[in-house]
């Protein structure tokens, strides 16, 4: 499947463009910043992959760019999708894009779907409310839908609730319901981290079947180096609410520059290894919550650091190839 | 019993009733472990695999005795382990540990740290005095890369990775036998798990234990077994040595499940060829007749609903139970 991947991303401009996001919490000793000017564009029929750790911030990136931060967060910065700007829109006019042009899949479908209504009412909510189709329309193309994402006795089991779904099948309705109106934009999070291993395999080739298909933009975000390497074209690895690291998905994994995702990669183990040894170890635990620090993120496990890296963050410098890095010692 | 194994599993099977209406009546049963049998040898590592509903954490409890069994035995050390008094069991838990995948909740939260790792030494030895118990607390935070400095503190003040190393040195203070780890390194951030699979294995260099290693992750097991063993609905499709494992694994679904693994190394996944399996895992309720994996296995056949296949030696202890292997 990814050998037939979109050739080359579209050159063209980006469909969604996000500059200098940052995203931060209200907490009881103050602002705790989980997200820190992070900067990337998505192009047609390309999937990019965001890899980090619990509190990298990966998540809170889909969900500000969705209006779904919780209540005491906030955003600032950028995202433009098709001239119009998403950051701290309100709800009403937020309604017109997300769930139509630009959709969402969560980690649990479970607490996703809504348990009290069919999945059939949940489908066909998108379609009446979006495109304004008749009720019978919408059941048609909600049906078809399901068979496309290889849901068996589509036409009965729209009928059903989702808790008599299985695990796998529920992901798969929530992915029906993502693509229903054909999003330009696609944002994953975690869509296989709940799921077991033969049923992931499914649903990663269903997600990169329907993007090369409808030719959307994908984002999917999730700390398994594995799904980004089967799936994506490029890569962006955070930690602590900073982009470390950016670039193709064959720059990432064979020429890793940054000494976060270098330590990432060789901690890994890897199903086709021969050697049993240790296992290289980033030593150190990752960050929990931030405090406005003046240096890089990383500097406390970076066995490369030297004093300037306590004192002040090093940028994102980027080649013109869009290869980027932020490191004071080891840059592209 | 082959000579020198620590554990032998002969037949286990845990059957769970399911309960329902007014009066209560048993209207069936999960049939989570059924009919398992293998053995450990001292320091050896046997790795787990399956599925979520294949049975492994129910195993890996049912051989600790720490649930009820239905059916079969387990022999420890020689004798049979679900033969023993209260008494004499309780002596042999010593020797036998589990660590479990939320290391936080597995932690009591009002105890610090100092009495978790030292409760099991306080309950077997009582002769010890405060002081002696505090050394050997102390000596065995150090074996798992704990400062001593941290034994006043309370399990919320720790990171996952660092729970998870209390509950190491919790489990190994009185130097076991055997640990069963279920799912230790789950729940953790890559770099983390890497620590504690490191910690792992040369604890178990070092004090010759053995480990029943419970994992879905095909990859850790790789890194840490020396033999592995794959279950689907409570039952074994394949026993083997690690390596002879993933060169060659014999059933389809082991071979499937292997296959579905994704390597980070994205030029090697382009070109790989994938055993995609339809549909999801069955219910272990009512699991399909004869072989439990026909229902989406790619080389099912009439034989299959019909006869269920026993476990055959392939050669060098490399075992599977499949109708079509070698066909």
């Amino acid at each position: 499947m990814s050998a037939e991947r979109a050739a080359s991303p579209s050159p063209d401009r980006p469909i969604l463009s996000v500059a200098e996001l940052s995203v931060q919490f209200k907490l009881p000793q103050g602002w705790m910043t989980a997200v820190d000017r992070v900067s990337f564009d998505l192009r047609q029929g390309e999937i990019v992959g965001i890899v980090g750790e619990s509190g990298s911030g990966k998540s809170q990136i889909l969900l500000s760019l969705m209006g779904l931060l919780a209540s005491n967060g906030r955003c600032t910065g950028s995202a433009v999708f098709e001239g119009q700007e998403l950051l701290n829109r309100p709800p009403k006019t937020l309604d017109t894009i997300r769930g139509s042009a630009m959709s969402m899949i969560f980690q649990d479908p479970m607490t996703s779907l809504n348990p009290y209504m069919r999945v059939s009412d949940q489908l066909t909510e998108v379609l009446t409310a979006h495109q304004g189709k008749s009720q019978a329309e919408a059941l048609d193309i909600a049906v078809e839908m399901l068979e496309r994402v290889r849901i068996p006795e589509a036409r009965r089991r729209i009928r059903l609730y989702p808790h008599e779904f299985s695990g796998g099948m529920r992901q798969r309705v929530m992915i029906a319901m993502a693509l229903l109106c054909r999003p330009e934009v696609l944002l994953a999070d975690e869509p296989t981290t709940a799921l077991d291993v033969t049923v992931q395999a499914q649903i990663l080739e269903l997600v990169a079947e329907v993007a090369r298909e409808m030719q959307a933009a994908v984002a999917i975000v999730t700390h398994d180096l594995g799904v980004i390497a089967r799936l994506c074209d490029r890569v962006i690895v955070l930690y602590g609410g900073r982009i470390m690291e950016h670039g193709t998905v064959d720059e990432i994994f064979y020429d890793p520059k940054h000494p976060y995702t270098k330590g990432l990669l060789a901690s890994t183990p890897r199903l086709d290894e021969k050697v049993h040894g240790a296992l290289r170890t980033i030593p150190g635990q990752p960050r929990a919550a931030m405090g406005d620090i003046p240096g890089c993120p990383f500097e406390p496990r970076c066995g490369l650091k030297i004093d300037r890296c306590r004192a002040e963050m090093p940028m994102l410098r980027s080649d013109d190839k869009g290869r980027a890095t932020a490191c004071h010692v080891s840059g592209v | 019993m082959p000579d020198g194994a620590l554990l032998s599993v002969q037949d286990l099977k845990v059957h769970f009733p399911l309960k329902g209406g007014i009066l209560g009546t048993t209207f069936g049963h999960v049939r989570a472990v059924d009919g398992v049998s293998f053995d450990l040898k001292p320091g050896e590592t046997l790795g787990i695999v399956g599925e979520s509903g294949c049975g492994k954490s129910t195993l890996g409890r049912a051989v600790l005795r720490l649930i009820k069994t239905t059916d079969g035995c387990v022999v420890w050390a020689g004798q049979d382990l679900f033969g023993l008094g209260a008494r004499a069991l309780r002596n042999e838990r010593r020797q036998m540990q589990i660590i479990f995948q939320d290391p936080l909740a597995s932690l009591d939260p009002r105890m610090s740290v100092e009495t978790i790792i030292g409760k099991p030494l306080r309950i077997f030895h009582p002769e010890l005095s405060r002081a002696e118990v505090r050394k050997r607390v102390f000596e065995t935070m150090n074996q798992v890369g704990l400062a001593a400095s941290m034994a006043n503190r309370y399990p919320h003040e720790f990171s996952g990775g660092q729970c998870q190393r209390i509950g190491i040195a919790r489990a190994i203070i009185l130097k076991p036998k055997l640990i069963v780890c279920d799912e230790p390194v789950s729940a953790l951030d890559v770099s983390i798990q890497a620590q504690i699979i490191n910690l792992l294995m040369e604890l178990q260099r070092s004090l010759g234990i053995s480990l029943l290693f419970i994992s879905h992750n095909l990859a850790v097991v790789r890194h840490i077994s020396h033999r592995v063993m794959v279950l689907y609905l409570g039952k074994v499709m394949e026993i083997a040595d690690r390596d002879d494992f993933y060169a060659r694994p014999l059933h389809p679904y082991s071979q499937a499940l292997i296959s579905a693994v994704p390597i980070a190394d994205p030029r090697l996944e382009r070109g790989r060829p994938r055993v995609l399996l339809q549909g999801d895992i069955p219910s272990p309720i009512n699991p399909p007749s004869g072989c439990r994996f026909r229902t989406r296995c790619p080389r099912a056949t009439q034989v299959c609903a019909e006869q269920e296949p026993v476990m055959r030696d392939y050669g060098n202890d490399h075992a599977a139970a499949c109708h079509h292997i070698g066909a």
